[in-house]
């Protein structure tokens, strides 16, 4: 059989069992777990995006968060109603065009990624001018200017007090639609000319610029489109929680995701999907650690905030003694499966 | 007036971390983010040392300034030291993590309730200077900073450590090849560094006694910025920008109220105007790529 056909049929018959599977937790999962898939759904966009700028081009940016900020608040405030924005807003009402517009989810998501990909083509010219830990730092004050604005623009992000009372329109299926639709889209733009152009400037700036290749238009489109899908993922991530306030969106959020692509392998996909599944998992299975233990005889107390020490020890481990993650920059993929088990038939 | 001596004095704080930054990017080219927690460190270190051993202010300052010192070393071997032939970003990486684990466990451990800081009577005392009064701790920061300063530019063009720093700031391999132990100048300068931001970490924690596992991070990103601002790897750089960096802040916050609320956010302006426009500070040396 063509290879080609067969990645093709295997691809379809992998979504229609994560499809039955989805569909099996919507129907008799219980809250607690189809909370935990969405969460996984969301940090799986979130990752991949993520490891499109960071892994495939190799630049260090750690403002995420400020797109997610942009997409999680752009997509609230479009889909409340201009009645429940009134009740919100008591300190300093809503400015007007924003006060009586009303969209319905998916315009709000389209538009959540769409003014986050304005904002990083706004800020992609600084913060293209420098390389390495200069453009770290930038990308991180970006994402710090962005939480001082939401916290002082009163009379649109209703200031430290947030918005509240977002309709739970994230359901599984928007998730992980939203999350297919992500690996789909990043694995093609890969596997393209493009992102071979982006391998390329991450493995040496120099020779790359001698091929032929402007390394500033192949970043701002790895950038642009990381930040569209962060941004829809923000506005997934909003109407999940259904509160949103500038402490959510802390430089916490981008450690995350970073430990996420770390731990899965900087650079590759799939490891970044595997990452994301795990911290998602992990960080419930955690929450052992920071719960009583029973002993029979006498009871460990509950340490609050251990998960993070264990978290961070976890990314510092990795990145000393592990440093390709679990997948390293190899994918997963039919073709590497296929020949593993024809070697254990063999 | 009473402005300009809360800017020198908050500037002086920003160029005493600024210092430990400039330091370490001089010599491994890596973003210590782990700075700023030292920072918090050395504040706990000083209140434990007074409330728990009931040690006096004047026994427990130098010994927490030295306890960073070691932490310093410590983390250097711990979380940069394996890492050191890896790419930068990985080590960026580790730093941040460092930086989070640092804080993390200071929060698992101590608690996340801010802890007051027993400042002593002698820096508490308000007295009046050129017609404002101002706390006497106001004044002293500077004066601080300036003798510490003076030593350590005395330790770096005088002696023949500071000589082998600023060798292996310029070239690594060759120092190497010179018969100087590097991981021991490393080691040094991680040391001088951690101490001058316990320094500054202490007086932090007397300017504003609250102390909490996540007071280092602003004054850490800050201070980098400073050094940034005058231009990285220079230690007169770092604290010209350092106290550049506080009067602008406080000035900009006494005669335009109305930028309070952007006042964190006003660092990171600066920066990016800085990166755009003369990207090695303002008395940076061309920046060498030594990878």
């Amino acid at each position: 059989m063509d290879k080609r056909k067969r990645n093709l049929i295997l691809n379809g018959l992998a979504v229609a069992a994560l499809f039955g599977v989805l569909l099996a937790f919507d129907q008799f999962g219980t809250n607690y777990q189809v909370r935990i898939l969405n969460n996984m759904a969301i940090f799986i966009t979130l990752a991949v995006s993520y490891n499109l700028v960071n892994g495939i081009c190799g630049i260090l940016h750690l403002g995420p968060n400020a797109f997610i900020t942009v997409g999680a608040y752009t997509s609230a405030l479009l889909t409340l109603s201009p009645a429940e924005k009134q009740m919100t807003f008591i300190i300093e009402p809503l400015i007007w065009p924003l006060s009586v517009m009303q969209a319905p989810f998916v315009v709000s998501l389209l538009a959540g990624g769409i003014l986050a990909t304005i904002f990083a083509f706004l800020i992609s010219f600084p913060v293209f001018r420098v390389r390495g830990d200069y453009l770290a730092i930038v990308t991180l004050g970006f994402g710090e200017v962005v939480r001082v604005l939401c916290n002082a623009f009163q009379s649109v992000t209703n200031g430290p007090l947030g918005l509240k009372g977002l309709h739970p329109h994230t359901n599984l299926w928007w998730s992980w639609g939203i999350a297919v639709l992500t690996i789909v889209l990043v694995t093609k733009l890969v596997n393209s000319s493009f992102g071979r152009a982006m391998k390329a400037i991450r493995e040496d700036e120099t020779a790359a610029r001698a091929m032929g290749i402007d390394p500033f238009k192949q970043l701002l489109l790895a950038f642009l489109i990381s930040a569209f899908f962060s941004g829809v993922a923000g506005g997934l991530l909003a109407h999940l929680i259904t509160t949103i306030s500038p402490t959510l969106f802390t430089f916490f959020l981008t450690f995350n995701l970073l430990m996420m692509i770390v731990v899965g392998g900087l650079g590759s996909t799939t490891g970044a999907v595997l990452g994301a599944a795990l911290f998602a998992w992990g960080g419930e299975a955690l929450r052992i650690v920071e719960s009583p233990i029973d002993l029979g005889f006498f009871t460990i107390p509950g340490i609050p905030g251990m998960r993070m020490v264990v978290f961070s020890l976890l990314l510092m481990i990795v990145i000393i003694f592990a440093r390709r993650g679990l997948m390293g920059r190899n994918e997963l993929s039919w073709d590497g499966l296929m020949g593993k088990l024809k070697v254990m038939a063999r | 007036m009473q402005q300009i001596i809360n800017g020198i004095s908050l500037g002086s704080l920003y160029a005493l971390v600024a210092i430990g930054y400039t330091m370490v990017y001089g010599i491994l080219r890596l973003i210590n983010f782990a700075h700023g927690d030292l920072l918090m460190f050395a504040a706990y270190a000083a209140i434990y040392g007074m409330t728990l051993f009931a040690l006096p202010w004047t026994l427990s300052f130098p010994l927490a300034v030295l306890l960073t010192g070691v932490m310093g070393i410590l983390l250097d071997r711990a979380a940069y030291k394996p890492l050191r032939d890896a790419p930068r970003i990985s080590l960026l990486i580790s730093a941040i993590g460092a930086s989070f684990l640092l804080e993390n466990l200071a929060l698992v451990m101590l608690g996340g309730v801010p802890k007051g800081f027993p400042r002593p009577e002698v820096f508490a005392k308000v007295i009046e200077v050129l017609g404002v009064r101002v706390q006497v701790l106001t004044i002293y920061t500077p004066l601080v900073t300036l003798v510490l300063l003076l030593g350590l530019l005395f330790i770096i063009y005088r002696t023949k450590v500071g000589m082998a720093m600023r060798a292996a700031s310029r070239d690594f391999e060759t120092t190497r090849l010179m018969g100087i132990n590097l991981d021991r100048i490393i080691g040094i300068t991680f040391l001088l560094g951690s101490m001058l931001a316990a320094a500054g970490g202490i007086m932090w924690a007397m300017k504003y006694p609250q102390v909490n596992p996540f007071m280092g991070v602003f004054p850490g990103l800050k201070a980098f910025i400073a050094a940034v601002l005058g231009g990285i790897g220079n230690i007169l750089g770092a604290v010209v920008g350092g106290f550049l960096l506080g009067l602008g802040e406080i000035l900009i916050v006494a005669l335009v109220p109305g930028l309070a609320q952007y006042r964190d956010a006003l660092a990171f302006f600066v920066l990016i105007l800085v990166l755009l426009f003369r990207p090695t500070g303002l008395m940076g040396e061309p920046i060498i790529d030594k990878s």
